[in-house]
C-alpha cells in the first residue's frame, strides 16, 4: 500500500520530467468535468430522501420510456448486424466500385451533427418525405412512431458495426475459404463456419456500442418519434421534461439508470473480447 | 452476374440509407432556390447562434487540447497505480448519453443545483447562459484529443524522449521538440474530432441553455427553433452549414495523408 | 570520468522481484568496461540506473567521485545510445546531433555558427561528412548508429553508455564498427560502458568485463583473466563452450565418473568428495589408446573436419558426444575412427558451481 503510494507520488520508476505537472492537470481536469458530476449525479437522487427515490419506481411514464428506448436500441443493433456486413464485406472483399466514396459515406452518421440527422429523418419519412410517401402507400407509417425511433437509431448506429467488422473481415486470409473448400466444405458452410464465425466477437462488440449509444442518443431521435408519453417517448426526452417540471430527483434517476445500462453494455463488450482473445488479434 | 447484383444490392442500401439523408438536407434548404436560403441566414439571431457555436468550439479546442496533451503525457509515459482507472474515466463521455452530461452541471450549477443559488447570488449565471454550454460542451468533447493521442504515443514509446532528456532537454522542450512533432498527425485528428463534436452538439447543450435566441442558441439549438416553427428552409440552410462545417472537419483529418501522398508521387 | 556505483537496488514494478541486488561497480576515467550476461540478468537495467533513466529504490552513483541525484547532475556528462538508436524522425541528421546544444538556456547556448561547426566536426567524426540535411529514415544501420552515437557525444560527454549498440547491424558492418568505437573511445579519452549479450563481442572491444546474474555481479575482471579463472560455473559456460565431467576427489586425485577419462591430479589440499571439471573443447588432450591404462575402457574419436585453425573431433563417451578439438597444425596426429582416452587435466575444479582450483 505505502510503495503504491510512493509509486503514484513519483510516477512509478520513469525518470522523465514532467510527472507531478502533468499528473496535476490531468486529475484537475478529470476531477471537475468527470469526476464532479458524476459525483453529482450518483447523489441526487437521494437528496430528497428515500421517499422521492421510491415515489420514482412508481412511475410507469419512466419504466414505459425506459423501456421504449431499450427495445428500440436494441432492435436498430439487430438490424444493424446483417446491413453492417453487408457494408463491410462489400468494402472489403466486394471490390465494389465506388468504395472510397462508400468508404467515406459509412462514417457520414456520426460526422453530421445530432439535430441536422433528425430534421432530415423526420423529413425523409415523414408523411411527404421520399421514402415516407411511398411507405404510407403501403400502410407503413414510420415517423412520428416506434418504428421511427428504429429507423433513427439504426442510422446512428451502422458505422459502430461496420467499423468493428471491417478490419477483422480485412485480417481474415483469403486462403482461409479456399481451403474450407480444397477440405470438400459448401459455399454455405463456408460462409457460416469459416467467414461469419470468426467474426461473431467483432458482431457482438458492434452490436455492444450501437446499443449503448442508442440507449443515450437524444437528437437524432426526437424529430421523428413523436414523443407521445407512454408510446413514442425516449427515456432521455423524459429526463428533460422532468427538468422542465423542476423534478431535478426524477430527471437524475432516469440519467442514471441510463448511464448504468450503457455502462454495462460496454462492460458486457469488454467480456466478451476478453473471452475470445484466444483466437489472437480479432474484434 | 452474380457481383452485379450484389453492387446493386450494396448501392442501392448505401442511397437509401447514407445517401438520402444529406441530400435532404440541401433539397429542403433550396426548395425555394438559393436566393431565398441565402436570405434566410442574414437574421440576426442565426448570425448570433453561428457566432456562438465558434466560440464554444474554440473554448472547448483550447481546453480540450491542452489538457489531453498533458493528459496523454501522464498516461503513456509512466506506469503508476491507477492508471487503467484514468484511462477509463478520460473516455467515460463517450458512452453517456449527451442529455445525461447537460443534466450533470444543472445539478452543479442550476437554480436547484449545488452552488447554482449561491453564484447566481453572486451575479456568476452559469445554468441557461452561456458559460453552462461551454462546461457541456467541453465535458462531451473531453476524449476525442486524448483518446487518439494515448495509442499513438504508447507506440512511440519512450527512447526519442529519454534521449532528450539526457540531452538536457527540459519537460516542455520535449513535449514541444520531440513527442508533439512525432504526435502531429494524430493530434491534429484529436482537434479536428474535437471540433466536429463541439460544433455539432445538441443534447447536452439543449439541456443547459435556456433556448433565448439570439444569446444562448447555438447553431444546434437555432436549428430546432426554426424547424419547429415551421421555417422549413431557414432550418435546413442552417443544417446545410452546420453539416458543412462539421463534415469538413471529419474530411480534414484525412489531409495529411492526402499530402503525403502527393508528395510520395512527386518524390 | 570516473564512474562508481555503489549499493544500487532496484524492484520491479508492482512486484517483490528485485531487478537490481545491491550492485556496486567502479569504472575508473578511461576504462571500457563491458555488461556481459544472459537477458534479464539487469544489464539494461543498470546501464539506465547510471543514466538516470529508471529511478532506483536506493544505492549511490558518483561521477568523478561527486554524488549525482538529478538529471542536471547529469545531463551533458553523460552520453547515451539507446539499442534501436531513437533518432528523431522528424528532424535531420544535423538537427538531431544539435539537439543537446539546442536546448541549453539561453545564457550557455553556443552561438548558432560554433553549433553547426560542432555538429560538422562530429560528421567528420563519424565519417558521414555529407549526411547532415539527410532524414534518419534515408539512412542505413551502421550510419543511424554513427548519428546516434554522435548526438549522445555533441556536448563532451566524459561517460558513454551504450545499449546493445551493435544488435541490429549486421555481422559485417558489426566487425568494422566495433574496432572504430574503441579506437574513438581511445581518441576522446572517454569512460565507456557497453551492455551486449554477445561475450565474443565484449572479449574483443572491453578492457574489463562485468558479468551478471540475476541482478548480481558474479564477476568483474579483465578479459583474460575472466578467460583464464572464471569464478563459477555460470561465468565458464557464459564465455564460451565448456563441457562438464562429474567426479569425485580422492586423496589429491580427480576420478572422472564416465569411462575413457582419464583421472589427474589435484595440487591443492581439498576434502574428498563429488565435484565437477570443467574444460573448454581445445584444453581436452587425446592420448592414443596404446599408450593409455589398460583399465580405461576407450572411446572412439571421430574427426569433424577443420575450421578457424582448430580440428575438431567427436569423442564417443558412454552417454553422450563430446566435441574436442586440437590446434591445426597441418598434420593429423589422431588417426580418424580411432579408440583413444581423453586428458581433461587442464580442467577447472568447482564444486555447487563455485571454483575451487
Amino acid at each position: 500500500m505505502q510503495r503504491a503510494f510512493s509509486s503514484f507520488v513519483r510516477g512509478g520508476n520513469s525518470a522523465l520530467p514532467g510527472y507531478k505537472l502533468s499528473l496535476a492537470a490531468t486529475l484537475l481536469w478529470t476531477g471537475f468535468f468527470i469526476i464532479l458530476p458524476l459525483i453529482a449525479l450518483t447523489l441526487r437522487p437521494w437528496q430528497d430522501g428515500i421517499g422521492a427515490v421510491v415515489n420514482e419506481l412508481h412511475d410507469t411514464r419512466m419504466f414505459a420510456a425506459l423501456w421504449t428506448s431499450f427495445s428500440s436500441a436494441a432492435l436498430a443493433a439487430l438490424f444493424n448486424i446483417p446491413l453492417g456486413m453487408l457494408l463491410a464485406w462489400a468494402l472489403v472483399r466486394g471490390n465494389l466500385p465506388g468504395s472510397g466514396l462508400a468508404n467515406a459515406l459509412v462514417d457520414l452518421p456520426l460526422a453530421l451533427p445530432t439535430a441536422v440527422s433528425g430534421i432530415t429523418l423526420a423529413t425523409l419519412y415523414g408523411p411527404q418525405g421520399w421514402l415516407g410517401a411511398p411507405l404510407a402507400k403501403l400502410g407503413i407509417v414510420v415517423a412520428y412512431s416506434k418504428p421511427g425511433i428504429v429507423i433513427a437509431l439504426m442510422f446512428v448506429g451502422l458505422p459502430f458495426v461496420v467499423r468493428t467488422v471491417e478490419p477483422v473481415l480485412k485480417n481474415l486470409p483469403r486462403d482461409l475459404e479456399e481451403a474450407a473448400a480444397l477440405l470438400g466444405a459448401r459455399p454455405w458452410q463456408i460462409i457460416t463456419r469459416v467467414v461469419i464465425a470468426p467474426l461473431v466477437p467483432a458482431l457482438i462488440t458492434g452490436f455492444g456500442l450501437a446499443f449503448a449509444r442508442g440507449v443515450g442518443e437524444y437528437g437524432s431521435v426526437i424529430f421523428i418519434a413523436g414523443n407521445q408519453p407512454f408510446h413514442s417517448e425516449i427515456a432521455p426526452l423524459l429526463v428533460v421534461v422532468r427538468l422542465q417540471e423542476f423534478d431535478y430527483s426524477g430527471a437524475t434517476a432516469i440519467a442514471l439508470i441510463l448511464l448504468l445500462t450503457s455502462l454495462l453494455a460496454l462492460a458486457l463488450v469488454g467480456l466478451a473480447r476478453r473471452k475470445f482473445s484466444v483466437w489472437g488479434d480479432g474484434a | 452476374m452474380k457481383k452485379y447484383l450484389l453492387w446493386a444490392i450494396t448501392w442501392g442500401l448505401i442511397g437509401i440509407v447514407l445517401l438520402m439523408p444529406p441530400a435532404v438536407v440541401v433539397v429542403e434548404a433550396l426548395k425555394n432556390g438559393l436566393g431565398p436560403a441565402l436570405e434566410t441566414l442574414k437574421d440576426p439571431d442565426g448570425i448570433a447562434a453561428i457566432w456562438l457555436t465558434l466560440e464554444v468550439s474554440l473554448v472547448s479546442i483550447s481546453v480540450n487540447t491542452i489538457f489531453g496533451v498533458l493528459a496523454a503525457w501522464l498516461l503513456t509515459k509512466y506506469r503508476f497505480p491507477g492508471r487503467s482507472a484514468l484511462l477509463v474515466l478520460v473516455e467515460l463521455p463517450l458512452s453517456i448519453s449527451p442529455v445525461v452530461s447537460g443534466l450533470v452541471w444543472l445539478l452543479l450549477f442550476g437554480a436547484q443545483g449545488w452552488w447554482g443559488p449561491s453564484l447566481e447570488a453572486a451575479g456568476i449565471h452559469i445554468a441557461f447562459a452561456v458559460p453552462g454550454i461551454m462546461l457541456a460542451t467541453l465535458f462531451v468533447t473531453l476524449p476525442y484529443v486524448v483518446r487518439t493521442l494515448v495509442p499513438l504515443m504508447e507506440q512511440q514509446g519512450c527512447d526519442a524522449e529519454e534521449a532528450a532528456m539526457l540531452a538536457g532537454a527540459n519537460f516542455w522542450q520535449i513535449l514541444w521538440h520531440v513527442t508533439l512533432p512525432g504526435a502531429r498527425v494524430a493530434l491534429f485528428s484529436g482537434i479536428l474530432l474535437t471540433t466536429a463534436r463541439a460544433m455539432g452538439e445538441f443534447g447536452a447543450v439543449s439541456v443547459v441553455s435556456g433556448h433565448i435566441p439570439g444569446l444562448t442558441e447555438t447553431m444546434p439549438l437555432h436549428i430546432e427553433s426554426l424547424y419547429n416553427g415551421y421555417q422549413t428552409v431557414a432550418a435546413f440552410t442552417m443544417a446545410t452549414l452546420l453539416a458543412a462545417m462539421a463534415m469538413s472537419a471529419v474530411l480534414l483529418r484525412s489531409a495529411p495523408e492526402w499530402i503525403a501522398r502527393r508528395r510520395g508521387a512527386q518524390a | 570520468m570516473s564512474v562508481t556505483v555503489q549499493k544500487l537496488v532496484r524492484t520491479a514494478p508492482g512486484s517483490d522481484r528485485q531487478l537490481l541486488k545491491s550492485v556496486s561497480l567502479d569504472v575508473p576515467t578511461g576504462h571500457f568496461v563491458a555488461l556481459v550476461g544472459p537477458s534479464g540478468a539487469g544489464k539494461t537495467t543498470l546501464l539506465r540506473a547510471i543514466a538516470g533513466l529508471d529511478v532506483c529504490d536506493s544505492g549511490t552513483l558518483l561521477l568523478d567521485g561527486q554524488k549525482v541525484e538529478t538529471m542536471q547532475d547529469r545531463a551533458r556528462k553523460i552520453g547515451f545510445v539507446f539499442q534501436n538508436y531513437a533518432l528523431f524522425p522528424h528532424m535531420t541528421v544535423a538537427r538531431n546531433i544539435s539537439f543537446g546544444l539546442d536546448v541549453q538556456p539561453r545564457g550557455s547556448r553556443l552561438s548558432r555558427q560554433d553549433r553547426a561547426a560542432r555538429v560538422q566536426e562530429l560528421l567528420d567524426l563519424m565519417q558521414l561528412p555529407d549526411m547532415g540535411a539527410a532524414y534518419p529514415a534515408r539512412l542505413s544501420g551502421g550510419q543511424r548508429q554513427r548519428v546516434a552515437l554522435a548526438r549522445a557525444l555533441a556536448s563532451g560527454p566524459g561517460v558513454l553508455l551504450l545499449d546493445e549498440p551493435f544488435g541490429a547491424l549486421d555481422p559485417i558492418v558489426r566487425r568494422t564498427i566495433r574496432s572504430w568505437l574503441r579506437s574513438l573511445h581511445d581518441r576522446l579519452g572517454l569512460t565507456t560502458i557497453l551492455v551486449t549479450h554477445d561475450q565474443e563481442e565484449a572479449l574483443e572491444v572491453a578492457d574489463r568485463i562485468v558479468v551478471m546474474q540475476q541482478g548480481l555481479i558474479v564477476q568483474d575482471a579483465a578479459p583474460d583473466i575472466l578467460d583464464q579463472s572464471p569464478e563459477t560455473a555460470f561465468v565458464m559456460e557464459f564465455m564460451g563452450e565448456a563441457i562438464t565431467f562429474r567426479g569425485t576427489l580422492n586423496n589429491g586425485q580427480f576420478v572422472p565418473d564416465e569411462g575413457g577419462v582419464l583421472p589427474f591430479p589435484v595440487a591443492a589440499h581439498l576434502e574428498s568428495g563429488p565435484i565437477d571439471a570443467m574444460i573448454r573443447p581445445f584444453e581436452i588432450g587425446i592420448v592414443s589408446a596404446g599408450n593409455a591404462e589398460k583399465m580405461l575402457s576407450p572411446v572412439s574419436v571421430v574427426s569433424h573436419g577443420a575450421r578457424n585453425g582448430y580440428r575438431h573431433y567427436l569423442a564417443r563417451l558412454t552417454d553422450r558426444t563430446i566435441s574436442v578439438s586440437a590446434p591445426d597444425w597441418g598434420n593429423d596426429s589422431i588417426n580418424f575412427a580411432e579408440a583413444g582416452v581423453l586428458d581433461i587435466s587442464r580442467a577447472r575444479l568447482f564444486k555447487n558451481g563455485l571454483r575451487v582450483v
